[in-house]
């Protein structure tokens, strides 16, 4: 594994804990005060800025140790989490997301922005709650840039450089009063180490014995080379050395003689324990790190570091530093080795975060065992590969079926679990390519905090269902139109405080995101309390844009409808939130790309509500078998709203080649698959077919006139493109019972198509002859 | 060392040899996946005349070019006897219909004697040059010619 990939690792990682953050925050937000949540939002700044720190991320490090001593104020219940402090944490929670994206990306992040919540952390932190919430309500961004001195210090040096860290008030309360006792307080043990030449000849290294009794506590140990003959005289398989190792450790003699204990045969071990003030007297040569200790005297040494904060502190983040690089890598070791690297970089008294550390170390750990990380192409692989034995099966029933006449036999019995278990394996297969919906509404719901702080309004998001599970690949397509109506939602739904006020509403908006599973799709409403569509507005709207007449006569369904027609935008001025160019047909085109649908309820002055119905997986899909001109072709069974059997009195021809059919006394085109598809020279007799209704882009209805019906059943999609090209009218490929390819149809395209835009017929393979 | 080493560093080529009517075509035996049987392919709308379609190859769909009609010789009638050589056609896979495999060939360099000067475009754009065996002529393609850029690029 290379520095790469556990960097990848990390911030794989660091995605979890900022959901678990911003999670967190949202509950103490709802006024959830239980110190576990408090704790699980410290754990997660905590591991992210330990893990930043071993690789190196100094933006992110310092940016989270602030964060993070802010968050160590509500954890010790200096700093009440009120909402104001709330704000601005959560807003540290996005700048945090932000750096890390950049750490990862390479991008960079709005320097004002980093240094603006800096400031506001740190006055929280100081318990500056008043001056804090004021400086909130101004966006962060328009906060004088030079920022004084320690603060600017504290938004670039690296972790280890104590100056930068040194105006950040801190709380030592935890450790401070007992610590040097604590140094005190371990026995000083003697312990004579010396190794016989077997001790090498099998292998073991007397450099590692001495480095895990160094575990033990704090040590110096002195080599004695006394017996090392001359060159000429020395044996190259004897031992000469031996050593001499001083140990202030809490496990006692025991715990000395357990790291010799599988070499205790082959040298000799003589541990003794040392009265307090003998140490001084040591003749040794110890190893820098103790030399404050055992130097001078011992009670002195403490008594400094008791009084020296700053030192404390630079040491203190050492341990930080150090425990959580080691737990970002070695996840298993990590509670064990925490607990020494602080013990050996501090002093041997467990400090608090330390506990910490190894307590998230443990939760860490606890989860690794239920949750595998694996390589999307794997399942992939997989799932294609649990597709080919569907179709397999598929094919081999049929082949018996014809071949064997006596359909009791047992190999049809046999044959009929087998089909029972391939759907269940392609069930479970596909079971984890689902994912909770709950990532994509975490993400809305910082788009609704920037939103309502740009706009200057009151919102609050409530989600449901956000364990809702869905294909990835839905997920992560849904990201996007999810965001743009939310910014309508907040931007042009929602009504400003004083308007809602006037209104006799609740100052503060709501806006909802459900998600929930009904019939085989995934439901997702995205509801608000705000004013609902302006109908007059949009009316005239469309008229002034020539989506209309100005004599239309429409239901209001069908005015609401238009906001999702092409070149539509309501907005009175481009704002910078929702008036990018783009606008609600952008949405409605992306949620029709994954084959879903979006519809819109309205009533004035009680908001909106737009529901997005969208398919579970796109490796699947449920479509309607037919025959055109001797072809099978699968319809998209979402596309169809009714088939019917077209009489003769039904059709009426309409100009040269137009044909129309009459349902329930309104006249829908017919469009002859067959021959838009240039399956057949002219257009085959509509009596004799069957036409399917469909809706399509754009709303119109369309009566596909198809040859005949075979059924309808569940397809696996297939790609064209991976080996040939796209085919204008085709939207994919499956492969049927029989083993053959059928092509399902792209219904929007052979719509438009109908409507003059003729498909485009230079295929690719057309231009090479 | 390997056979298939030993050819390289000789500069020799493996070559497969294959029928179409009473001419021979062979093609660099290291673009072939594999040489399956005709089966009946699921026809494409606007596609060009030479595709015959496409079918099921384990779970892929395969286009199936009839190499005759795309060489501009008489379109095949595809039957039992008819064999399909999937190859790979630059970062795609497309299987070519042929009326049947004849021989694995090895030539060297000097064996391949460059195309006459022949009026056919066609013969102009994908034939790499000939060479005899046994008195039979056997014209070598390049794949990657039939199938300029855009069928692999389209997409």
């Amino acid at each position: 594994m290379d520095m790469n990939e556990i960097k990848e690792i990390f911030f794989q990682e660091c995605e979890e804990q900022l959901a678990e953050l911003e999670s967190g925050l949202m509950k103490l937000n709802d006024g959830d005060r239980d110190p576990e949540t408090v704790n699980a939002v410290f754990r997660a700044v905590h591991s992210i800025k330990g893990g930043a720190g071993a690789f190196g991320l100094d933006d992110l490090v310092s940016f989270a140790h602030v964060f993070e001593t802010t968050l160590d104020c509500v954890r010790s219940n200096k700093l009440e989490p009120s909402q104001d402090v709330l704000k601005v944490m959560l807003r540290s929670a996005d700048v945090l997301a932000d750096l890390t994206n950049a750490a990862r990306d390479g991008g960079k992040v709005e320097e004002t922005r980093t240094r603006g919540l800096v400031k506001e952390l740190e006055a929280l932190a100081r318990g500056e709650v008043l001056a804090a919430s004021a400086a909130s309500a101004e966006p962060p961004a328009a906060k004088p840039a030079p920022a004084p001195a320690p603060v600017a210090a504290a938004a670039k040096p690296s972790p280890t450089d104590d100056s930068g860290f040194q105006p950040i008030p801190f709380s030592f309360d935890d450790f401070g009063g007992d610590e040097p006792a604590a140094a005190t307080s371990d026995p000083a043990f003697e312990v004579t180490f010396k190794p016989r030449a077997d001790l090498y000849a099998k292998g073991n290294e007397a450099a590692l014995l001495l480095r895990d009794l160094a575990r033990l506590g704090e040590m110096s140990v002195n080599c004695n080379m006394d017996a090392l003959p001359r060159f000429e005289d020395m044996n190259p398989e004897g031992a000469y050395f031996w050593w001499v190792a001083t140990v202030r450790t809490a496990k006692g003699e025991e715990g000395i003689r357990s790291v010799f204990e599988f070499a205790e045969w082959d040298c000799d071990i003589e541990v003794r324990g040392l009265e307090e003030n003998v140490e001084s007297d040591m003749p040794m040569t110890p190893v820098p790190f103790d030399l404050a200790i055992l130097d001078g005297d011992g009670s002195l040494a403490a008594d400094e570091q008791h009084h020296d904060d700053h030192d404390h502190d630079h040491d203190h983040d050492h341990a930080h530093v150090a425990a959580a690089a080691v737990e970002a890598v070695h996840t298993a070791q990590a509670a064990a080795s925490v607990t020494q690297a602080a013990r050996s970089a501090a002093t041997a008294a467990p400090s608090a975060a330390a506990a910490a550390a190894a307590q998230q170390a443990n939760n860490v750990a606890a989860q690794a065992g239920q949750t595998i990380r694996v390589d999307l192409d794997r399942v992939d692989r997989l799932i294609n590969l649990v597709g080919e034995l569907v179709i397999n099966q598929a094919m081999l029933s049929q082949s018996v079926v014809e071949s064997d006449n006596n359909g009791a036999s047992s190999i049809n019995m046999g044959l009929e679990e087998l089909q029972q278990l391939t759907r269940e394996i392609q069930d479970s297969v596909m079971a984890i390519r689902a994912q909770p919906v709950k990532p994509v509404f975490q993400r809305m719901s910082r788009i609704v905090r920037e939103v309502a702080d740009m706009t200057g309004k009151q919102i609050r998001l409530i989600t449901e269902g956000e364990n809702t599970e869905v294909d990835k690949t839905v997920i992560d397509k849904l990201a996007e139109p999810l965001t743009h109506m939310i910014r309508n939602a907040v931007d042009h739904g929602v009504e400003t405080p004083e308007k809602r006020e006037a209104a006799g509403k609740n100052p503060e908006g709501t806006v909802r995101l459900s998600a929930k599973h009904r019939s085989g799709r995934i439901i997702i409403e995205l509801s608000d309390d705000g004013a609902g569509i302006n109908r007059e507005r949009v009316r005239q709207k469309a008229i002034d844009n020539d989506l209309i007449t100005a004599d239309a006569n429409l239901s209001d369904e069908e005015i609401d409808n238009l906001i999702f027609a092409p070149g539509f935008s309501t907005a009175e001025k481009l704002s910078d939130i929702s008036g990018r160019g783009v606008g609600m047909d952008v949405v409605k085109r992306s949620i029709q790309a994954l084959g879903g649908r979006i519809s819109i309820q309205s009533r004035p002055g009680h908001g909106s509500t737009f529901t997005l119905s969208l398919p579970l997986t796109l490796a699947v899909l449920d479509g309607m078998v037919v025959t055109v001109a001797n072809q099978t072709l699968v319809v998209p069974l979402t596309a169809i709203v009714e088939t019917l059997q077209p009489e003769a009195d039904e059709i009426h021809s309409f100009g040269p080649s137009q044909r129309l059919i009459s349902i329930r006394n309104s006249f829908c085109p017919l469009v002859d698959v067959g021959r838009i598809l240039d399956f057949r020279p002219v257009a085959a007799d509509p009596v004799e077919g069957v036409a399917l209704l469909v809706e399509s882009e754009g709303g119109g209805q369309r009566a596909l006139m198809v040859d005949a019906i075979q059924g309808q059943r569940q397809v696996v999609i297939k790609s064209l493109e991976a080996n040939y090209t796209h085919v204008p009218g085709i939207a994919a490929a499956t492969i049927l019972g029989d083993g053959r390819v059928a092509l399902i149809l792209d219904v929007d395209a052979v719509v438009a198509a109908s409507r003059g835009q003729s498909l485009k017929t230079e295929t690719a393979l057309a231009a090479a002859g | 060392m390997s056979y298939t080493a030993r050819n390289l560093t000789n500069g020799d080529r493996e070559l497969i040899a294959f029928r179409i009517g009473d001419q021979e075509f062979c093609v660099n035996i290291m673009s072939v996946r594999e040489i399956r049987g005709w089966t009946p392919a699921t026809a494409m709308p606007h596609s060009p005349h030479y595709l015959l379609g496409v079918i099921n190859l384990r779970g892929a769909v395969l286009p199936i070019v009839d190499l005759s009609a795309r060489l501009g010789m008489k379109p095949a009638e595809p039957s039992q006897r008819h064999v399909i050589i999937v190859a790979q056609v630059k970062n795609q896979v497309a299987g070519l219909l042929v009326d049947a495999v004849s021989d694995i060939l090895t030539v060297t360099d000097d064996n391949i004697q460059p195309v006459p000067e022949v009026s056919s475009d066609l013969e102009r754009q994908y034939a790499r040059g000939i060479f005899a065996i046994d008195n039979r002529m056997i014209c070598m393609i390049e794949l990657d010619a039939l199938f300029p850029d855009n069928m692999s690029e389209a997409a």
